[in-house]
């Protein structure tokens, strides 16, 4: 029998449940007495467990990056495209996880968990969440897995943020960081439409005070709002004019307010989807988690001095048409990069379709990223 | 290798901070690398160069020095700061060149001779802009916008009170030549300076 998979897929792949029984103090003050991860694993650990590449998911990401978990699933995991047999992160070479983040909706402790203390969910009293629990939460799970050093950790938007954390959090125990169409801080711009998304859904009625799980019902038209609008700013006016321009559902106006454009039409069905598969009070976590990343407050906001700490090598990748992380927020991290002297390489590449090119394959992209990735594997390849 | 490597090497300290305007596929800073233990950056905007210098381990960071200058590094951050077969394509050298300095204690470039013999021959000859195996453009589609000959670079060093510490006049391949000395600005092909303050 032929595989069902292309042959550049990890295949058939089985999210695992890992619990974590020692309390987690998180930066917020409060601590999680104990939490599961769900997580992914592709690839072999090798003998030395030096191959191994963390990958950490962006907003509303989670632990399923490639593969599928059925030969019936119309689509693989989120970042297919460049996790597999010969694709940039090669899973022949390196031994890679991705799981899905506290506070998230896909496995992992998260607000629709059990409250340990009151035997119901925890819903707004789960506490709030940064990029720096995550990213201890990730090490916790590094010491289960046997793994004293990643390889590298990787990711996109606040997926790159959590590997930018990881440099200088702990410095010893990765070494690349590759941080792609992220930030080193959100702008007021960006904090301004996370904002925007947090009022739909806490003024639609049915988030009951995020406590609709309880009142059996869900915020849907909320989330829904949320996503349209996050959705707008991870795509370009150039992209969007190529794909709806002014196209309009029916031949003529129909003079009145339901769905007249094309566009309208995609991004209501983009957010209805959305609304089905994920947790109000989750998309709450992770735009404040965002909101909240700064790794240069705690220096005086010198930016340098914080990357000073790392002493990983970075890839920096950024998009043209990026306008949600615009290439010049990278360009502020590599700059600060080089005055703390710090081993950094960087790219702007050219693509139309704003800050979602970072999950589409284009073959400049494509092949910057594998050629840094051979050069990381090189490294353990030699010393193994 | 390539000839100007050899002649570039003593001029770069064992660890020194470097950094390399133009940096190509990063043949340059790999040789150092590995030959004098330096570390720092290329510059680069061609997609095929960032990727190679990627490829082999070398620091590359992609910048337009025409476009975005070179604002975003501070004084003093290097030992040498590198300029190979660049400086006639860009905006404005006497500008880069003064940043040059101002971001390392060293600069060394390397140029095109537009005094050599030949070029001034066929310019007589022919009443065209020349055109060599080192300058194979016509004069509407060129990168080389800004040439000079070595007494136009050395007057513009003396304006800007730029001390040149040595030059090496050597042929288009990097070799040595007699005559080179005897005559550079009529005879030599292509010139390494090194400059400083």
């Amino acid at each position: 029998m032929s595989e069902p998979f292309p042959a550049d897929s990890v295949g058939l792949v089985e999210p695992r449940l890992l619990h974590f029984a020692e309390p987690l103090t998180l930066e917020c003050g409060r601590q999680l007495p104990h939490y599961d991860l769900m997580v992914e694993t592709y690839g072999t650990l090798n003998a030395d467990a030096s191959n191994g590449v963390l990958i950490c998911h962006a907003l509303s990401g989670n632990h399923h990056a490639a593969g599928y978990h059925s030969p019936n699933d119309r689509k693989p995991g989120w970042w297919d495209s460049c996790i597999g047999p010969g694709k940039p992160i090669d899973t022949d070479q390196f031994y890679v996880v991705s799981l899905n983040n506290l506070g998230g909706c896909h496995g992992s402790t998260g607000p629709a968990s059990q409250n340990p203390e009151t035997g119901r969910p925890y819903g707004p009293d789960f506490p709030v969440i940064t990029v720096r629990d995550w990213v201890n939460s990730q090490a916790r799970l590094a010491d289960h897995l046997g793994i004293q050093q990643w390889a590298a950790v990787v990711g996109g938007s606040l997926g790159g943020m959590q590997a930018l954390d990881w440099s200088t959090t702990y410095p010893d125990r990765l070494r690349h960081a590759v941080v792609i169409a992220a930030t080193p801080k959100l702008t007021a711009q960006n904090i301004a439409f996370n904002e925007v998304a947090r009022q739909a859904i806490t003024s639609d009625p049915d988030f009951c005070a995020g406590r609709y799980l309880e009142e059996k019902t869900m915020p849907r038209q909320g989330l829904m709002l949320a996503r349209m609008v996050g959705h707008i700013t991870y795509l370009s006016d150039a992209s969007m004019g190529e794909k709806f321009g002014r196209e309009l559902r029916e031949q003529a106006y129909q003079f009145g307010f339901d769905v007249e454009f094309q566009v309208e039409s995609y991004l209501r069905y983009q957010g209805e989807r959305f609304s089905e598969n994920f947790d109000a009070n989750t998309y709450l976590l992770m735009t404040r988690a965002l909101d909240y990343f700064d790794p240069a407050r705690p220096h005086g906001n010198d930016l340098s001095a914080a990357m000073a700490q790392a002493s990983c090598r970075f890839l920096v990748l950024s998009f043209s048409s990026d306008w949600r992380f615009a290439p010049a927020r990278s360009e502020e991290l590599v700059n600060a990069l080089i005055d703390a002297r710090r081993n950094v390489s960087y790219s702007q590449i050219e693509a139309p379709w704003g800050h979602d090119a970072f999950l589409i394959p284009t073959p400049r992209y494509t092949n910057l990223f594998t050629a840094y990735m051979q050069r990381v594997a090189k490294e353990h390849t030699h010393a193994g | 290798m390539r000839a100007d490597l050899e002649i570039i090497e003593p001029w770069i300290e064992d660890g020194a901070r470097v950094l390399d305007l133009g940096c190509g596929d990063g043949t340059l800073l790999d040789y150092l690398q590995r030959q004098k233990n330096v570390s720092g950056y290329g510059l680069e905007i061609n997609p095929e160069h960032i990727e190679t210098c990627i490829s082999r381990g070398v620091n590359v960071i992609e910048q337009d020095l025409d476009k975005q200058g070179l604002g975003n590094f501070r004084d003093n951050t290097f030992d040498t700061v590198l300029m190979t077969q660049a400086l006639q394509a860009v905006r404005r050298p006497d500008m880069v060149l003064e940043e040059m300095l101002r971001l390392g204690r060293e600069g060394i470039v390397t140029f095109p001779n537009f005094g050599y013999w030949r070029l001034r021959w066929y310019l007589i000859r022919r009443g065209r802009m020349p055109m060599s195996s080192t300058l194979p453009h016509t004069w509407y589609n060129t990168p080389n916008i800004h040439l000079c000959t070595f007494k136009d670079f050395e007057a513009l060093c003396y304006q800007h009170h730029i001390r040149i510490k040595s030059r090496t006049v050597v042929d288009d391949e990097h070799r040595f030549r007699w005559f080179n000395r005897l005559w550079p600005n009529m005879l030599g092909q292509i010139a390494i300076y090194r400059v400083t303050r």
